[in-house]
C-alpha cells in the first residue's frame, strides 16, 4: 500500500505570503512529482490561506512531502487525505455558440440532466458552469464536445475534510 | 546621485526615532549583536554602506574580494562561534554571487543573514540595471527570504530574519531591500522577534519516545552511536558526553559532527561515511541498535541504503521532523532539541561498558592502521603524504587549532587525521562540497575567534577558486594559517578517474602558478616545502608566525584516500585499498 501510487489531496494552511507558492511547488518539482491541480484561497481563519493540491504519489512519498512542506517557515500545517476522507468539488466553464442552444435540442437536455447552470447568454455565445466531481465534469465535456466547444476551463480541486482540522487550536498553541 | 542628509530633524519620541531605512538596517544589526559583517558594495546598497561608514566604530564591515567570499566568511564566523553570520551585497551580480554560499549554509544548517540591495521599487520587474529576482533565485536555498519595499518593514523583517536563521534547525535567510526603502525615513523602533506564528522551531519531545529509546539502548548488546552537527548546533556536547560515557557506547561522527567530543576520547571510534574509518562503517552493519543523533543519513554517510544497518533497530534524535524516515526508516524517533533530549535521556540509561563490542572496533582499527593509517602517517616512500602534514599540524598546535578545510582529498585527510580538543573546530563544507569554501571561511573563523589558532587546509584546485581573498587577509590583517596541499591535480576527481574511469585523467591535471609568489604579492609571509625533512620546521615557522602565513606543501601527486566506500556499495563493503 505504502508503495503504490494513490491520489492524495493535500491541504496546507499558510500565512499569506507571495513567495510561498514557489517554495511549495518547488518541493514537488524537485522530486519530479506532477501536481494534478492546485488551488489557493482564503481559509476559515482570517489572514490564513489554504492550498489544496492534488497529487498521485505513494503514501511513503506523501509523508516525506508533508514533512518538507511543514518545514517551510510560513506553513502552519499540512494534511493529506485520500478520496474517501474528503468532500471535494471542481468547477468548470464552457463557452458555446448560442445558436446551438436553440438548434440542438439535445443540449438543453444535457444541461438539465447534468445540473449545469447557464451563467450568461448573448447573441453569440452562452456560458455554462458546472461544479462537481472530476468524472461528472469529464462526462459533460464529452457530451458537449460533440457539438463544439469554443472554450473550456476547469478549476483546481477544492476540498473540505470529513474530520476536524483543528487549525485554530494549533494557532493558539503556536502563540504561547 | 541623491545624497541624503538626515542629521537635522530628529523628531524623537520616547520609543521611536525618525531615521532612514538604511540607518535602521545598521541599528537592527547592532540590536542583534552583530559586530562584524562581510560584504561588497554597489549601486543598490550604497545607502547602507554610507551608514556603515558613519557607524564604523560600532560595526566592522569586512570588504571581501568577491561576494562568494563574503558568504563563506560569514559561514566560518557562524560555525566557530555559534552566532549568526552576516553578509551584504548589492543587487544583480552582487546578489547572485551569494548563491553558492547560501546553498552551502542551507545544506549545512549554518545560521546566516544575507542582506541584498535591490533596484528601486518602481523599477521592479522592468529589467532595470542590475535587477535580478534574487528572492526567486534564492528561494530553494534559503530557510526563509523576503523582499522589503518600505522602510517601515525593515525592523520587523530583520528581527524575523535573525530569529529564523538561528532558531530551531538553523539556516540562511535572505532579505532583499529596495533602494527607495533604504532612503525612506520612518519612525524606527526595534523589537526582537520572539516567535513566528506558523513556525515551531523546536518540536515537542514525546516522553514515551525517550523511554522507548532508553529501553532499546539499555537492552542493546552492540549499540552504535552516529552523531552529527546537531550535537554542536544544540550546544549539547556535555550532555552527549555524559550519555555515551554512562552507557559506554562506541560513538562515530559525520564530518560535520567532528570535534563535538575530543578526538582522543576513548569512546570516539572515528568517522563514518565514504572515506570514514573502517570500524564504524563495517560495524554499522553489525550493531543491534543504531542511535543517530543530530545527523541526517546523508548518502555520503550511508552508502547504499538498501544494505545500510538493516539488522539494527534505529533510533533517531533530531530537531527537524522532516528528517525522520527521510532516508532511513526509524524504529524510535525522538524529536526535539539535542541538549534537552540527551539531558532527559541520561537518567533513563543503565550504566554499561560493552567491553567485547568495543574490542571489535579495536580489532578493525588495527586492520585499518596496518593497511592505511601507517602508510599515511609514516610513509616509507619518497613523496610527502597529506596525512603527514596534518600530523605535524596536530603536534605543533597540540590539537587546539580549528581546522578549516576545503573540498577534495585533502579535506577527507584533514577530517580523518586532524586532532581536536575543542568543539566547533572542524569547519568544512559538508553537504554541498563547495570548493573555494576554506580560505574565506578561515577568515571568518579567525575573526570570530581571534584567540584560536585557525589553520586552513586546501588543495591546489579549490584554493584557486577563492584565492582572491588573500586580499582580504592582507587588508584586514587576519592571522590565518594557510596550507595548500599541492598535488598538481584535482586529486579527488583524479582518484575516481583512476579507480572507475581507467585512469583517463580528463581535465584534472593542473599547471599551477607560483603560489608563494602570489602570497608574497599580497605581503603574506610564505614558504614552499618539497621535502619531508623540511616539513617540521616549516610548520613550526607557520605556527610561530604572528601574522598570516602561507605554506605550500608539495605532496605525492597520485596519492589516494582510503578507506573508501565506492558509490552504490554498502558501508560494510568499504575498501581498504
Ligand atoms: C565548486 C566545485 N566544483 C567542482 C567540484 C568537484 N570536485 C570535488 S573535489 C575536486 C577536486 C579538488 O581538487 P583540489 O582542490 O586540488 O583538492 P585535492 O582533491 O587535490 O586535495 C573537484 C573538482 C566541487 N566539489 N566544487
Ligand atoms: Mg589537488
Amino acid at each position: 500500500m505504502e508503495n503504490e501510487n494513490r491520489q492524495f489531496t493535500v491541504s496546507i494552511y499558510t500565512e499569506n505570503n507571495i513567495g510561498l507558492l514557489n517554495r511549495i511547488s518547488a518541493i514537488f518539482q524537485r522530486r519530479h512529482m506532477n501536481i494534478e491541480s492546485l488551488n489557493t484561497s482564503p481559509s476559515e481563519i482570517e489572514g490564513v490561506s489554504r492550498f489544496t493540491i492534488v497529487v498521485n504519489i505513494t503514501e511513503a512519498q506523501m509523508k516525506k512531502i508533508q514533512g518538507q512542506i511543514e518545514k517551510q517557515v510560513e506553513v502552519i500545517k499540512a494534511y493529506y487525505h485520500t478520496e474517501d476522507e474528503i468532500i471535494y468539488q471542481e468547477s468548470c466553464l464552457f463557452k458555446i455558440k448560442s445558436e446551438l442552444l436553440f438548434d440542438e435540442r439535445q443540449i438543453q437536455n444535457i444541461i438539465r440532466e447534468s445540473n449545469a447552470r447557464i451563467v450568461t447568454v448573448n447573441k453569440e455565445f452562452f456560458v455554462l458552469e458546472k461544479s462537481g466531481r472530476k468524472e461528472e465534469i469529464d462526462l459533460l465535456y464529452r457530451e458537449l464536445n460533440v457539438f463544439g466547444i469554443m472554450q473550456f476551463t476547469r478549476s483546481g480541486r477544492v476540498a473540505v475534510t470529513k474530520d476536524k482540522m483543528k487549525i485554530s487550536t494549533l494557532l493558539e498553541a503556536f502563540q504561547d | 546621485m541623491e545624497v541624503k542628509t538626515e542629521q537635522n530633524n530628529p523628531k524623537k519620541t520616547s520609543t521611536t526615532e525618525r531615521i532612514s531605512g538604511s540607518e535602521a538596517i545598521i541599528k537592527c544589526l547592532l540590536a542583534e549583536g552583530v559586530d562584524i559583517l562581510y560584504g561588497y558594495p554597489g549601486g543598490a546598497i550604497m545607502p547602507v554602506y554610507d551608514e556603515l561608514y558613519k557607524y564604523q566604530d560600532k560595526i566592522h564591515h569586512v570588504l571581501t574580494r568577491h561576494e562568494q567570499g563574503a558568504t563563506h566568511s560569514a559561514q566560518g564566523y557562524a560555525r566557530i562561534s555559534g552566532k549568526v553570520g552576516v553578509c551584504i551585497a548589492t543587487s544583480g551580480p552582487g546578489a547572485t554571487n551569494l548563491v553558492t554560499g547560501i546553498a552551502d549554509a542551507q545544506i549545512d544548517s549554518t545560521p546566516m543573514v544575507c542582506i541584498t540591495g535591490q533596484v528601486g521599487s518602481h523599477l521592479l520587474g522592468s529589467d532595470a540595471f542590475q535587477e535580478t529576482d534574487i528572492v526567486g533565485i534564492s528561494t530553494p536555498v534559503t530557510k526563509w527570504n523576503c523582499q522589503i519595499t518600505k522602510a517601515s518593514q525593515i525592523p520587523e523583517m530583520l528581527a524575523k530574519a535573525f530569529y529564523i536563521a538561528k532558531s530551531g534547525r538553523p539556516g540562511p535567510v535572505l532579505v532583499d531591500i529596495t533602494k527607495d526603502a533604504q532612503f525612506e525615513e520612518f519612525d524606527f523602533e526595534y523589537k526582537k522577534c520572539k516567535g513566528v506564528r506558523s513556525y515551531k522551531p523546536v518540536p515537542d519531545t514525546d516522553e514515551n519516545s525517550l523511554k522507548a529509546a532508553a529501553e532499546l539502548i539499555n537492552n542493546a548488546k552492540q549499540p552504535l552511536i552516529v552523531w552529527g552537527q546537531g550535537v554542536i548546533l544544540g550546544k549539547a556536547e556535555e550532555e552527549f558526553k555524559a550519555v555515551i560515557e554512562k552507557a559506554g557506547i562506541p560513538s562515530a561522527w559525520t564530518i560535520l559532527g567532528a570535534s563535538a567530543i575530543p578526538t582522543s576520547h576513548p569512546l570516539n571510534v572515528g568517522m563514518v561515511g565514504m572515506h570514514g574509518n573502517y570500524a564504524p562503517n563495517v560495524l554499522t552493519n553489525q550493531c543491534d541498535v543504531l542511535i543517530a543523533i543530530g545527523m541526517r543519513f546523508d548518502d555520503r554517510v550511508t552508502g547504499n541504503l538498501a544494505s545500510y544497518a538493516k539488522q539494527a533497530k534505529v533510533i533517531h534524535f533530531d530537531i527537524d521532523p522532516a528528517e525522520i524516515d527521510k532516508n532511513v526508516k526509524t524504529d524510535v524517533a525522538v524529536l526535539g532539541d539535542s541538549k534537552a533530549s540527551l539531558k532527559n535521556l541520561l537518567p533513563l540509561l543503565n550504566p554499561n561498558s560493552h567491553k567485547e563490542w568495543h574490542q571489535k572496533f579495536k580489532d578493525l582499527y588495527k586492520i585499518e592502521y596496518e593497511k592505511v593509517i601507517k602508510n599515511d602517517l609514516h610513509p616509507t616512500k619518497e613523496g610527502i603524504t597529506m596525512a603527514e602534514v596534518l600530523k605535524e599540524i596536530n603536534i605543533q598546535t597540540k590539537g587546539d587549532a580549528a581546522i578549516v578545510s576545503d573540498v577534495g582529498q585533502h579535506q577527507m585527510i584533514a577530517c580523518r587525521y586532524a586532532e581536536f580538543n575543542k568543539s566547533k573546530s572542524n569547519i568544512t563544507s559538508g553537504g554541498l562540497g563547495t570548493m573555494g569554501f576554506a580560505l574565506p571561511a578561515a577568515i571568518g573563523a579567525k575573526m570570530a575567534a581571534p584567540n584560536r589558532e585557525v589553520v586552513m587546509i586546501a588543495g591546489d584546485g579549490g584554493y584557486q577558486m577563492t584565492i582572491q581573498e588573500l586580499g582580504t587577509i592582507f587588508q584586514q590583517k587576519v592571522p590565518v594559517k594557510i596550507v595548500v596541499l599541492n598535488n598538481e591535480f584535482l586529486g579527488m576527481v583524479r582518484q575516481w578517474q583512476q579507480l572507475f574511469f581507467d585512469k583517463r585523467y580528463a581535465s584534472t591535471e593542473m599547471t599551477n602558478p607560483d603560489f608563494v609568489a602570489i602570497a608574497k604579492g599580497y605581503h603574506i609571509e610564505a614558504q614552499k616545502v618539497t621535502e619531508r625533512k623540511d616539513l617540521k620546521a616549516a610548520v613550526k615557522e607557520m605556527i610561530d608566525c604572528e601574522g598570516p602565513y602561507f605554506l605550500e606543501v608539495r605532496v605525492e601527486k597520485e596519492g589516494n584516500v582510503f578507506p573508501m566506500i565506492p558509490t552504490g556499495a554498502s558501508v560494510s563493503d568499504i575498501r581498504l585499498e
